[in-house]
């Protein structure tokens, strides 16, 4: 693919490094928001080539990650009823809820199946009458309008037994917890490429002016991010705060309309906990009142379950930043991908995951 | 006609038609049908012949390498190959790795009943070719049937022995500190057409799975006197487990060039939209070779004169003593390491 051979190119990328050495001078920290740049940059060792000067740390963008305990718990009681047949897509079936996870609950008979859409899960619906299919609805707005292709095509071809327990999440609001709580180190952001694909990047504005950062729209290979690096760490050098994007072969300002209607006639923006951060208003998709009855909650009248965080994970504080993967004393030790204890060991976007399968034996050295 | 009457033949007539059924597993007159009207015909030889329990074979005054495995792909036909080759280039590639020459194998059939005939012939075809390909027969196997519901259609179990014809020992163990790692071609295939046959991926792709004997540039290397240490094909956890795994019985450390590592546009595109990492996805096809660094070019060279090798190339070194930790120079230069993945490959979701 010679897209891919383009943006990976060491000397390209290289060039970029050398002209972000060229205008730092002094320290700033940056957050790439989106677990799928956590990834690359752990996986190609992107920080490696950043001045030492600056910092990245990981952000909240892992859907998997931030899902809260509750609803994993009530996902592990739909699969385990004999007339449900559970789907989600794979990562979600190894996370943690508070005494077990999805793939265990399969192994003793539950109906679990993996999915790679939630459009699929329709078909599931349509080859099973006798059962009720409930999709497991997880991601930020990248994923969000095919969740909501899904049901508005079950509702148009009234297909009863499909319905959904919803656990979409907004990626601004969780910015904004970042930048609002105590503490806070996060002088500029790499916002997630492909949730602007869908969204645009308008939503941004108010917080780069209110808090006085600036705000990036990065791509996810190698020389994406740090291109991103340069016109974030450009623009603070420069005192400003302003959203530009780099990512242009993808984003476009408005983003894409057709999506963003069909998400807001199927969904409407709702409080939701979210997993180690804890409640964010208007920070998650429920469903709309015209699509009410698709809500895999209000048809089994499920209700939250007291639950408990795994003692020992501290996924919050490396959602938001605030820790190091390998600055967690269980990482790699009481906590590794075949045991997590928390999902940002599990999920294939979680930091916990990536220093592991990445970086483990460095990180070991160190401790 | 009354002739009929008399007759001692079983009165349960012999199932014949286009579906398997439990009587083709019952060891009677329809187990025997099944294997004279399919298997018999499509691995002919002296061994089957004798329509015996088992193969009795000269075997010549050498070490003998033994292997088996079990095949349970889905589906049972993808692109380039189906369960049929591939349980026989499994077990051939298996041998090869020991340093050994394939010379028989056997195959025991699960079937479900209600598979159809049809299909079994394909099977049965495609192992026949795959077994003259690599240069091996089929000489002895079993067939059950199982009740519909309780198969995917056709599990395929297939053992296979082989000679050594050379003093040296190929494991893990024989691996030392300067070693080279050939990898005989581009990764990640098979892994890749078989998810594009089994998920509606929504991604139009050519490509074939790498299915292939191994034995013939096995063979050739070792014929060629290059020093080999250790011969590992690659299957299901992919070029990064096979590595891992000898890292951990060599007790030692690798270092790998990534940008060395062939992989085509079409399985790089299909990771990059599933998430995966190419270096995890299964083959069929490729092995990896450990040799004295002295030997090294000339063992990728000799490799590349066979088309199933033919992209081989130096990939790595063994840096030295150590506890298996693999680590790999990215394209950007930086240093990453190469772990075992956990479990079974998924996709990701955003």
């Amino acid at each position: 693919m010679k897209y891919l051979d383009e943006y990976r190119d060491g000397t390209i990328a290289k060039a970029f490094a050398r002209q972000i050495e060229r205008i730092v001078t002094r320290p700033w920290t940056l957050m790439e928001v989106c677990g799928g740049q956590t990834h690359a940059i752990v996986r190609f060792g992107i920080d490696e080539l950043l001045p030492r000067q600056v910092s990245l740390v990981h952000g909240p963008g892992c859907p998997v990650c931030v899902t809260p305990v509750e609803l994993i718990d009530e996902a592990l009681a739909l699969a385990a009823r004999p007339d449900v047949i559970l789907c989600s897509f794979g990562d979600m079936l190894r996370v943690p809820g508070s005494a077990t996870d999805l793939f265990a609950v399969k192994a003793e008979g539950g109906d679990v199946r993996v999915l790679y859409s939630p459009t699929d899960a329709l078909e599931v619906a349509r080859a099973h009458p006798e059962k009720e299919v409930v999709f497991f609805a997880v991601g930020f707005e990248t994923t969000a309008p095919t969740t909501a292709m899904a049901v508005r095509r079950a509702r148009d071809e009234g297909v009863t037994n499909f319905s959904l327990l919803m656990a979409h999440v907004l990626v601004p609001p969780a910015m904004r917890a970042v930048l609002a709580a105590p503490g806070n180190t996060v002088q500029g952001f790499l916002a997630a490429g492909h949730v602007c694909t869908v969204m645009g990047y308008d939503e941004y504005v108010p917080l780069a002016r209110q808090y006085r950062v600036p705000i990036v729209v990065t791509g996810f290979e190698p020389v994406d991010i740090l291109q991103g690096v340069y016109m974030c760490v450009k623009q603070l050098e420069e005192g400003r705060a302003e959203v530009t994007n780099q990512y242009v072969r993808s984003v476009r300002r408005a983003g894409n309309a057709e999506a963003q209607r069909l998400m807001s006639e199927v969904f409407r923006v709702v409080p939701r906990r979210w997993r180690g951060l804890g409640e964010i208003a208007e920070s998650g998709l429920g469903l709309a009142e015209g699509y009410a009855s698709f809500d895999a909650e209000r048809r089994f009248g499920l209700h939250a379950p007291a639950t408990h965080e795994t003692a020992g994970c501290r996924a919050g504080e490396v959602l938001t930043g605030r820790l190091r993967p390998a600055g967690c004393p269980s990482f790699g030790a009481r906590c590794t991908p075949e045991h997590p204890l928390g999902a940002p060991m599990v999920s294939s976007e979680g930091a916990c995951a990536a220093y592991y399968r990445y970086r483990r034996g460095a990180a070991l050295q160190e401790v | 006609m009354a002739t009929d009457v008399l007759t001692t033949a079983c009165p349960v007539p012999i199932p014949q038609g286009d579906r398997v059924r439990l009587a083709h597993g019952g060891g009677g007159r329809a187990s025997r049908d099944l294997v004279e009207r399919i298997f018999a015909p499509a691995f002919a030889n002296p061994c089957l012949e004798a329509r015996h329990d088992g193969a009795v074979l000269s075997l010549p005054g050498h070490r003998v390498a033994i292997t088996t495995d079990s095949y349970v792909v889905k589906p049972l036909f993808f692109p380039g190959g189906d369960i049929g080759s591939l349980a026989v280039n499994g077990t051939v590639n298996d041998l090869a790795m020991c340093g050994a020459r394939p010379l028989a194998l056997s195959a025991a059939f699960v079937l479900e009943e209600g598979f159809a005939m049809f299909d079994l012939e394909r099977v049965a075809a495609s192992m026949a070719r795959a077994a003259d390909a690599a240069g091996v027969a089929i000489v002895t196997g079993d067939t059950k049937v199982v009740e519909k519901g309780k198969g995917d259609g056709l599990y395929l179990n297939t053992s296979g022995i082989g000679v050594v014809e050379h003093a040296r020992r190929i494991e893990p163990a024989a691996v030392r500190a300067g070693d080279r790692i050939v990898l005989s071609g581009d990764i990640g295939r098979h892994g890749i057409a078989i998810l594009s046959a089994r998920e509606s991926l929504g991604f139009d792709t050519r490509l074939e799975s790498d299915c292939a004997p191994l034995s013939g540039p096995v063979t050739a290397l070792l014929e060629s006197g290059v020093d080999v240490h250790c011969l590992r094909d690659l299957t299901r956890g992919g070029l990064g487990a096979a590595l891992v795994e000898i890292a951990e019985s060599a007790r030692v450390r690798l270092e790998l060039g990534e940008l060395a590592i062939p992989v085509s546009e079409a399985v790089a595109g299909a990771c990059e939209m599933l998430g995966l990492d190419p270096l995890y996805v299964a083959n069929e096809g490729r092995f990896i070779a450990f040799v004295a660094a002295e030997d090294a070019e000339r063992a990728a060279e000799i490799l590349r004169r066979h088309p199933v090798s033919a992209e081989a190339r130096v990939i790595g070194t063994v840096t030295g003593a150590g506890r298996g930790l693999v680590s790999m120079r990215t394209c950007l230069g930086a240093s990453r390491v190469v772990d075992l993945p956990a479990g079974d490959l998924l996709p990701r979701i955003c």
